[in-house]
């Protein structure tokens, strides 16, 4: 007999092991997300998985999943608190759709689709923030970063490498490359890495691709990011 | 002529009136007159409320964002700065225009053609065409495309229509009606399904014919009351344009001519990648708009008109039949070489949109526009040019990137400001004819502002509700004492304001 826990009152099985995340996108279960990737040790700082566990606030990328757990996930509650942190992720960078080229296939913005989110609410920040276009092919805008930290990971955990980090603290937070000059042209990144490709929005990019892929083919055209999530990030012990 | 006008002898004891903002023109323009004891106007001009900054903002931007950010500039021909943004990008990639695709020139001059026709239609039917059929002194509750939609349904319709088609051919090369994506450097980022073409070419009939019937239109409106239109706010002036190199009408690629007022040719077929050894910027200190003129007549000669009027001027033919056949009757209603007329925008602008309408259904019945080959690369380079006709005139747009392919250095001369000497002379003239010892009215105020619509300007190339701006005038004495006000609402109404 296997282990279960309710999510929205749904019974749903479990894995020793196993996060309440992969749990429920095993079972088909959607939870909003950034910085969680199946593939990469879950860190726990977007807070846009906050779930309800037996009453408690909790992370649904960090938190293991424990027999008879009750969780509540797509409640009003957590909806409304799930768009206001994806509105403060709007406002703390400058996160400009109609120019950006990420637009269309970009989770922060999918994931705003997705929240119902019609507005900023909070005052902008305009923070001034800069570009790293050192490097041959690869590009910074450190407008766009969300400090997800998947870089970070997938440059340690894929790639080998050790090229990003995050640094800083608060409002002071940023991301840095592994450079004594600061510049992503002294990494020794290359454009193949998966660190360079897994940015969820249009922080890190691959030069010259910009806008390559019309309107219509964009991965969130047609499909909400719930269902492609669902479709495409495989939990863990399926592999 | 009146550029006596520009500044008053001396503005002691001088009045001053304000038409604030000019409503029905896409953006934000300010008229101000300085009257004397007597109404007679010492001093007329037009300031505009420019986008500043624009420059500034892509400044620091990679270069590939270009075409898809410049089309913030303006709400209504965004399409052409995306092309004259993405011609200039090619040639960062280095692919000169001869060496695009043919299917990705295909599918951007469709695009383009689109984008005239719906911004014509939007110009003609829902902007212009209260003033043209109802006159230019009429009731202001009139002046709008309600009461033409009411009182002239059949016509009213076609012009949505018409705009709509237009919308549509963007919407299927872009992905959205508006700000959609598609010229990327060196090509396209998509083609037409055959699907999609057969969706366009359902209605491209019907719009020929409407189109055809909106140049009728014009024409009679303009030849019943023939003295008026041709001596309405009219300049002779230089005209400046894209040609094909054999002469013909060209709205997407071409070399830069021009011609005087007698039709004589200052110069032709200049590469405009060359625009800054023959055409300057003047700067003047009470106007963000910046004067334009050719080098070679200098400033006080050189200034020159773009849009509809100068290209239906400085072409030798058009190479579709209906137009051709519009463009020889215009051009022989005058009996000149060159037509003056600041009101013959309106006509010439429909010729144009008949031509868009004939040039979509060829492009459309063109297999190349459905091709699979939209993308070339060349050598990188650092600088680039783009030039365009777009809806209002002659567009450029001039990019220098770094290594890192960063945009350095921008430099935009969009159409409305090439036009900006022929629109200040036009306030001139119609503030001096018209106004001069009358008392104010509306209607006398509408005569300034249809002359400056005729042009079709985009004063801050930036969205505004169309036909939606209150218009504001003020009667300020010598002192600077408010002495009247007038308000124009959003719906029309007029209403004096405060105890006068
Ligand atoms: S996905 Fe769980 S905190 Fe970001």
């Amino acid at each position: 007999m296997s282990k279960t826990i309710t999510i929205d009152g749904r019974t749903i099985p479990f894995e020793e092991g196993q996060t309440i995340m992969e749990a429920a996108t095993a079972a088909g279960i959607y939870i909003p997300h950034l910085c969680h990737h199946p593939e990469y040790t879950p860190h726990g700082s977007c807070k846009l998985c906050t779930v309800k566990v037996n009453g408690r606030v909790c992370s649904a990328c960090t938190f293991p999943a424990m027999e008879g757990q009750d969780v509540l996930n797509d409640t009003k509650e957590l909806r409304d608190d799930r768009r206001k942190i994806t509105q403060m992720l709007f406002v703390e960078g400058n996160h400009l759709c109609p120019g950006c080229e990420k637009s269309g296939n970009c989770r922060l913005q999918a994931v705003a689709y997705y929240l119902n989110m019609l507005d900023n609410h909070f005052p902008h920040f305009y923070a001034k923030r800069e570009i790293d276009a050192s490097h041959p092919d690869v590009m910074i805008d450190h407008n766009r970063c969300i400090f997800c930290t998947l870089c970070v990971r997938a440059s340690q955990q894929k790639d080998g490498k050790d090229v990003f980090a995050i640094s800083g603290r608060g409002i002071n937070k940023h991301l840095i490359v592994n450079a004594q000059s600061g510049l992503l042209k002294d990494t020794n990144l290359e454009v193949a890495d998966e660190a360079a490709h897994i940015c969820p929005t249009g922080a890190i990019l691959i030069k010259r691709t910009g806008f390559q892929v019309p309107i219509g083919q964009r991965i969130y055209d047609h499909q909400e990011i719930d269902q492609v999530s669902l479709e495409t990030e495989h939990p863990r012990h399926d592999e | 002529m009146y550029e006596h006008l520009e500044t008053a002898e001396n503005r002691d004891n001088l009045k001053r009136v304000v038409v604030d903002p000019v409503s029905r023109v896409e953006g934000h323009g300010k008229v101000t007159l300085l009257l004397d004891a007597d109404n007679k106007v010492q001093q007329a001009r037009l300031h505009i409320v420019e986008f500043r900054g624009f420059e500034r903002f892509i400044q620091g931007r990679p270069y590939w964002e270009l075409p898809v950010l410049v089309q913030r500039l303006c709400g209504i021909c965004p399409v052409s700065h995306h092309l004259a943004a993405a011609k200039a990008i090619d040639q960062l990639v280095g692919v000169d225009p001869e060496n695009l695709p043919a299917s990705a020139d295909k599918l951007r001059r469709l695009l383009h053609f689109g984008q005239v026709l719906q911004s014509h239609a939007l110009h003609f039917f829902h902007l212009s065409s209260p003033d043209l059929l109802f006159g230019f002194e009429s009731d202001i509750a009139k002046r709008n495309i309600i009461a033409v939609l009411g009182e002239y349904p059949d016509i009213g319709l076609q012009g949505v229509k018409l705009r709509k088609y237009g919308q549509e051919v963007i919407r299927m090369i872009s992905g959205k009606r508006i700000h959609g994506t598609g010229a990327v450097a060196g090509g396209m980022n998509k083609s037409l399904t055959k699907a999609e073409r057969d969706y366009l070419l359902e209605d491209i009939d019907q719009m020929i014919t409407w189109a055809a019937g909106s140049v009728a239109l014009i024409k009679k409106v303009h030849c019943s009351n023939l003295p008026y239109y041709d001596d309405f706010a009219t300049l002779r002036t230089n005209y400046l344009g894209l040609t094909k190199p054999d002469g013909a009408l060209e709205l997407y690629h071409g070399g830069i001519r021009a011609k005087n007022d007698k039709g004589e040719m200052i110069m032709d077929q200049v590469d405009y990648c060359q625009y800054n050894d023959y055409i300057h910027e003047e700067v003047r200190s009470w106007t963000y708009m910046k004067f334009p003129y050719l080098l070679s007549l200098g400033q006080e000669k050189g200034w020159y008109r773009v849009g509809p009027l100068a290209r239906v001027n400085n072409c030798d033919y058009i190479n579709t039949p209906l137009a051709e056949a519009a463009r020889v009757e215009f051009k022989a209603h005058s009996g000149e070489a060159m037509v003056h007329s600041t009101l013959a925008f309106h006509w010439t602008r429909m010729v144009e949109a008949l031509h868009c309408a004939e040039s979509i259904k060829g492009l459309l019945n063109d297999p190349d526009i459905m091709g699979h080959d939209l993308v070339a690369q060349g050598e990188k380079r650092y600088e680039g040019v783009g030039v365009i006709e777009a809806p209002r005139g002659t567009l450029f747009h001039h990019y220098q990137v770094d290594e890192n392919d960063i945009v350095t250095k921008v430099n935009l001369i969009v159409s409305t400001t090439s036009n900006n000497m022929a629109m200040n002379e036009s306030v001139r003239q119609v503030a001096a004819e018209y106004l001069s010892g009358r008392e104010l009215t509306e209607p006398l105020l509408n005569n300034l502002e249809v002359a400056i619509r005729a042009y079709d300007p985009c004063l801050s190339c930036a969205t505004h509700a169309v036909g939606k701006m209150p218009l504001q005038l003020e009667l300020i004495d010598a002192e600077g004492k408010l002495i009247d006000k007038l308000v124009k609402h959003s719906d029309g109404q007029i209403e004096r304001d405060g105890d006068f």
